[in-house]
């Protein structure tokens, strides 16, 4: 396996595709691209099969120097790996999801292979620079996709999603420049180990989040959010909510936490004062929305809220909870979104208030909606409770105020999303239109039934997605360990019993 | 392999098959398959239950799967069998079973079966799994599992716009309890390291003293957990405050009120407070609470009790008040005594609400009891049974002689609270004996209003309904018939009522030696935190007190008798003498209206708030639009961005960076 490139293959396989995309027609892009796309995801399965679960922290490495100490370097831990498969896990069901397109079909497959390229290239890269050229440039597509396929509104929402993107990219490339300046080299481990003075890691730290917090987005640069939801086509929301939002995550675990630890402890208030407001905030915009992707692009908000609490508690659970929850977020959040594209490739509207009843003519449809309703609301059993409660788990040992605000969100949760449900499945059948519409049908089956299957895996026995990466949330917590704050519950014993037995209990 | 599994799992492998199967398999095959899941799984509870009860089993485990392992945080699906879930597995098996027998006639013109049984099936696996749970997640999970089941039934007839309410205020007020709950869960992994009960349990005696902070105050460490986890208990088990929504799940069919909102699910907090009683006996101050809200909530559901013309709904304040008493059982520190009203009432309860459901069913859907009457004649076989359920409820008996199901379990209860000696349990008691007349009254204000004087039937728009369709109605009917005949059941609901009525009658003589007497702690065993110091104590109660809810009972039955049979115009003008407070008791204490003022409207509001003022006016107006505004004053820049340029601006923009890059990069190698 060590001579086999198979990062770079899988990089490369879907870029070539997109090419042939390009050439061919319609019928050739659509059945090219799903090619691609399930040849990328056997390859994901190679790669996870071959993964050494506990062994050398990096594996699968490459490089290649370009010039002047640039390289193609590539390479992943546990954490990559789970987000790489989340990707080439969601693109062929998005490719099967845009039968709906009719316009510009190759130049549609391509820029979903492109970015399914760029997508894997960003949690792969271990060189800054490189990382740096994946992150940016996976916007590009996105662009596209929503300014070219995309609703009536499409430039508006383009034009901001740009905008707020741009702001956090420029700051990031410039803290970018300045480590590579300092530490003398772009690559990621080594960064990860270099310990930047404490106070240049303030500024470092907050250039980089200005870029993830618009990616993940936070409050109160999530406005761009719904708006490209509502605009983009189906399989362009479940990029955007499946991958797109996980790299703003990914790039707090893999940059803020480990490089600026001491600032990452500092500001880990702003992160608090953030989330705590988006889970009240966003949840309770959610539950007056009447677009449906609207409501669930805001729900996000809120899920994502729950992701930055857990990173920031600097524990274990925290850790490993909010990788969860980004991965469970990745297949609810687009299974969501691929439940709406259903019903909207029947009746074309998004507004729910069309909708009614559809429990009586659409009974597995229902079933399949309901399971993920219950999984983004974070029912045991699915993989929307797991790293809910591993996150909150983990935050409560840090402050029990930013807990029990963000535990808030369950009720939330539950009231939006059960609100939703009841508009689109419950009721009589309000219109004849939307009561004629037939049950799913195989390709939908297709592309549902494997995310239900793992909503289902993850939350009976998420040890398989926790293993891979035990080891390395291990060594960022021992980075974190040096400055974390202490927890709010100063935990005692009484005075009258022996303080030796239970006194370690308290300490972790 | 062990019994045990076949109980919890057959039950999920029922319902997934019937559910999913659902037309392809057809009515019969699913129903069959479901209730034949659940008599086997009583069939085999009940030989467990026997082997506790003679003192042969001892408590033990059964690893399923690992589940989550996150650093010291972990926790395996497992079930454990000890004692106390000997007593649920019984509960929850038979109950289900018969109720899935009772659903065959009941739902029989339902175009829907397979789905409602499937439902059912799934309920009772996730009841299983909360009452074997070894750790508190599998709790939550079966705590969680029980509730979406019961969103999904209150909802089963979701064409109605009711149900489909009642179903989200079910999940969602639930979910305000599992707040408390789920940080309990978090705060007790804080000080103890483990999620792992029995090792929570051992070491909690530990924690006397301990201080923690939380929200900012110092607490003492046992007493806040004690008090979140109780939150979550006072959800499920709809205890004052978070009981909203237990009335209005009477939305669902009858069948599951009498499960999942009278027998099982509800009880669920109980068993909760007496699975972690060890941990609550720590906390003098948590026990308090508990006797303090379980009082007031037995009180405060009983009162509304007495003035609801819906059978359902008075029966389902009864399920609330009778939780209270459970609540102050467990709340002075007499688990035991819970456990056995728990497990008692699961019998009368569920057998009043088959039989309301019966009584439901012969009347053609009409639930008002003001259209009633008489109906002794009609369907006598529900009448007994309905007659059995209230002598068990209202506790009916002489001490030392017989008596029915309740008379045991509830005496106990309040013998256990004055025995007690503080001053919340002598809250709990005098409030038990004041609900304990409200009881009587309202139970036998049901039996009489169905029961005896004369028909009201007339007046009932389904009746007429019923008439109409049927082309009887021509005859002129001054009876108050209408000219309408009610059935009796068919036997696949009178033998459920059966059943339970055995259990209404006999459970409390037969089973009160080994949940509350002198040497009821070989029988726990150590599963619950049973004082053989507190039941010598309910022996030396006065003479009065034994005999006080006997006194109470049959005043509440002569005031019903007097109100309802005697005098009926007599109701009519007490109301008139006491008008607002009987518009208080009716409105069910206004409750839902506070809510909705505090909680549901300003939500609605904010949300409206937040998104046209907040993200809409000020986030959006000052940032994206308001730099767009700013340049395009500049430049033509804007104009193009928005005329469909901006793809190629920003692979301009993302090259110029790149190139930056590279250049910088050049120009630190050389």
């Amino acid at each position: 396996m060590n001579h086999f490139p198979i990062l770079s293959v899988m990089l490369a396989v879907p870029l070539v595709g997109g090419l042939a995309c390009l050439l061919g027609n319609a019928r050739q892009a659509r059945a090219i691209a799903l090619g691609a796309t399930l040849i990328d995801f056997a390859l994901g399965v190679l790669l996870w099969a071959k993964f050494d679960v506990g062994g050398a922290q990096w594996q699968f490495q490459e490089n290649l120097p370009l010039f002047s100490g640039f390289s193609w370097k590539l390479g992943i831990d546990g954490i990559a790996l789970l987000l790489i498969e989340l990707s080439v896990f969601l693109m062929p069901i998005c490719i099967l999801a845009s039968n709906a397109i009719d316009k510009r079909v190759g130049e549609y497959m391509a820029a979903f292979l492109l970015m399914e390229a760029l997508m894997i290239g960003v949690f792969a890269a271990q060189d800054l620079y490189l990382f740096y050229i994946f992150f940016e440039a996976g916007l590009i597509p996105m662009y596209l996709i929503i300014g070219v396929w995309g609703g009536a509104e499409r430039i508006y929402a383009s034009y901001k999603f740009f905008l707020y993107t741009l702001l956090g990219s420029v700051l990031m490339l410039i803290a970018m420049l300045w480590m590579v300046h300092d530490a003398g080299t772009t690559d990621i481990p080594t960064l990860m180990q270099y310990d930047f003075d404490p106070a240049a890691q303030k500024w470092l730290w907050l250039a980089f989040f200005a870029s993830f917090a618009v990616k993940m987005p936070m409050w109160p640069v999530h406005t761009w959010l719904p708006d490209a939801h509502v605009q983009a086509p189906t399989a362009g929301s479940v990029i955007l909510a499946g991958v797109l939002l996980k790299m703003g995550g990914y790039g707090f675990i893999r940059f803020s936490l480990p490089m600026f630890p001491q600032a990452s402890a500092d500001y880990a208030w702003l992160i608090y004062g953030l989330s705590m407001v988006a889970v009240v905030y966003t949840s309770l915009v959610a539950l007056v929305q009447s677009d449906m992707k609207k409501l669930i692009a805001y729900s996000s908000v809120a899920h994502m809220a729950i992701v930055t609490v857990g990173l920031f508690a600097f524990n274990t659970q925290g850790l490993e909870g909010s990788m969860i929850v980004m991965l469970s977020h990745g297949l609810v959040s687009a299974a969501l979104f691929l439940c709406v594209g259903v019903i909207y490739d029947r009746l074309h509207t998004r507004e729910i208030s069309h909708y009614g009843g559809l429990a009586i003519n659409m009974p597995y449809y229902a079933l399949l909606f309901m399971l993920f309703t219950m999984a983004s609301v974070g029912l045991p059993g699915t993989s929307g409770f797991v790293g809910e409660f591993l996150s909150l788990a983990g935050i409560y040992q840090q402050s029990s105020w930013v807990a029990f605000v963000s535990t808030t969100g369950i009720i939330l949760g539950a009231a939006y999303m059960l609100y939703l449900y009841r508009r689109i499945a419950f009721g009589e059948q309000k219109n004849a239109d939307a009561a004629a519409m037939p049950d799913l049908e195989p390709r939908e089956w297709l592309m549902l039934a494997p995310i239900a299957a793992a909503v289902l895996w993850m939350g009976v026995y998420p040890e398989s997605f926790l293993a891979p990466m035990h080891s390395d949330i291990r060594a960022i917590e021992a980075r974190l360990a040096a400055t974390k704050p202490a927890g709010d519950a100063k935990f005692q014993m009484g005075k009258a019993l022996p303080v030796g037995e239970a006194h370690a209990e308290g300490a972790h | 392999m062990d019994p045990i599994l076949f109980i919890v799992f057959l039950p999920l492998l029922a319902a997934i098959i019937g559910g999913l199967g659902n037309r392809m398999l057809g009515n019969t095959v699913v129903k069959a398959l479901t209730t034949g899941a659940l008599f086997i799984a009583a069939g085999l509870s009940w030989p467990m239950f026997f082997t506790y009860l003679t003192g042969s089993a001892e408590p033990h485990v059964v690893p399923v799967l690992h589940w989550v392992q996150s650093g010291s945080l972990s926790f395996d699906w497992a079930l454990r069998v000890d004692t106390l879930t000997a007593v649920m597995l019984v509960v929850v098996t038979t109950v289900s079973a018969v109720v899935h027998l009772y659903s065959w006639g009941y739902m029989d013109e339902d175009p829907d079966q397979p789905r409602f049984f499937a439902y059912l099936s799934l309920f009772t696996f996730a009841m299983l799994m909360l009452v074997t749970a070894d750790n508190l997640v599998q709790m939550f999970f079966g705590w969680e599992g029980v509730g979406l089941a019961s969103y999904l039934l209150i909802g089963f007839w979701f064409k109605k716009p009711s149900a489909a309410a009642a179903a989200i205020k079910a999940f969602v007020v639930n979910r305000v309890g599992d707040l408390g709950f789920m940080l309990g869960i978090f705060g007790t992994y804080l000080v103890f390291n483990t999620v792992s009960i029995p090792e929570i349990l051992v070491r909690a005696p530990s924690m006397a003293g301990s201080t923690i902070h939380f929200l900012g105050g110092e607490w003492h460490t046992m007493t806040i957990l004690c008090i979140l986890l109780f939150i979550g208990a006072m959800g499920k088990s709809a205890q004052l405050g978070l009981h909203t929504w237990l009335p209005d799940a009477m939305e669902g069919p009858t069948p599951v009120s009498a499960l999942i909102h009278a027998a099982t699910m509800v009880t669920a907090g109980v068993f909760m407070v007496c699975r972690l009683s060890p941990m609550f006996a720590v906390s003098p101050d948590a026990m308090q609470v508990v006797t303090y809200v379980g009082a007031a909530t037995l009180f405060f559901a009983a009162t509304i009790g007495t003035t609801q013309w819906d059978i359902k709904r008075v029966i389902a304040y009864s399920t609330c008040s009778q939780l209270g008493y459970m609540f102050v059982a467990a709340g002075v520190g007499a688990p035991g005594a819970a456990m056995f009203h728990l497990f008692t009432h699961a019998f009368f309860k569920a057998l009043l609400f088959l039989g309301a459901g019966s009584v439901i069913h012969a009347m053609h859907h009409e639930q008002d009891m003001r259209y009633y009457g008489a109906l002794r004649k009609q369907i006598p076989l529900t009448f007994w049974a309905m007659l059995a359920g209230t002598l068990a409820i209202t506790g009916v008996g002489i001490v030392d002689v017989f008596g029915f199901a309740g008379f045991y379990s509830k005496d106990s209860i309040l013998e256990a609270a004055y025995a007690s000696a503080s001053v919340s349990g002598r809250f709990g008691f005098w409030m038990g004996i004041t609900a304990a007349l409200l009881t009587s009254f309202y139970s036998w204000r049901l039996m009489f209003l169905t029961f005896y004087g004369k028909p009201r039937w007339a007046q009932s728009e389904h009746i007429q309904h019923a008439v109409h369709g049927d082309h009887h109605g021509h005859a002129a009917h001054d009876d108050g018939t209408a000219g309408y005949h009610p059935h009796e059941s068919p036997l696949t609901m009178l033998i459920p009522l059966g059943v339970l009525s055995l259990g209404a009658v006999l459970a409390g003589f037969a089973f009160s030696h080994y949940f509350i007497s002198d040497g009821s702690g070989e029988f726990w065993r150590g599963s619950v935190a049973f004082s053989e110091e507190l039941i010598h104590h309910m022996h030396g109660v006065p003479d009065w007190v034994k005999w006080a809810p006997f006194a109470v009972m049959l005043t509440g039955f002569a005031i019903a008798w007097y109100a309802y049979i005697r005098n009926p115009a007599f109701p009519a003008v007490v109301v008139g003498q006491i008008g607002v407070l009987y518009k208080f008791l009716y409105n069910k204490w206004y409750f839902d209206e506070l809510y909705d003022f505090l909680f549901v409207r300003p939500a609605f509001w904010l949300g409206n708030k937040f998104w046209k003022l907040g993200d809409v006016g000020f986030i959006d107006r000052f940032g994206p639009n308001g730099s767009a505004w700013a340049v395009a004053l500049g430049s033509r820049v804007a104009a193009r961005l928005q005329t469909g340029y901006l793809y190629s601006y920003a692979l301009v923009m993302l090259l110029g960076l790149t190139g930056a890059i590279s250049w910088v990069i050049w120009q630190a190698a050389h």
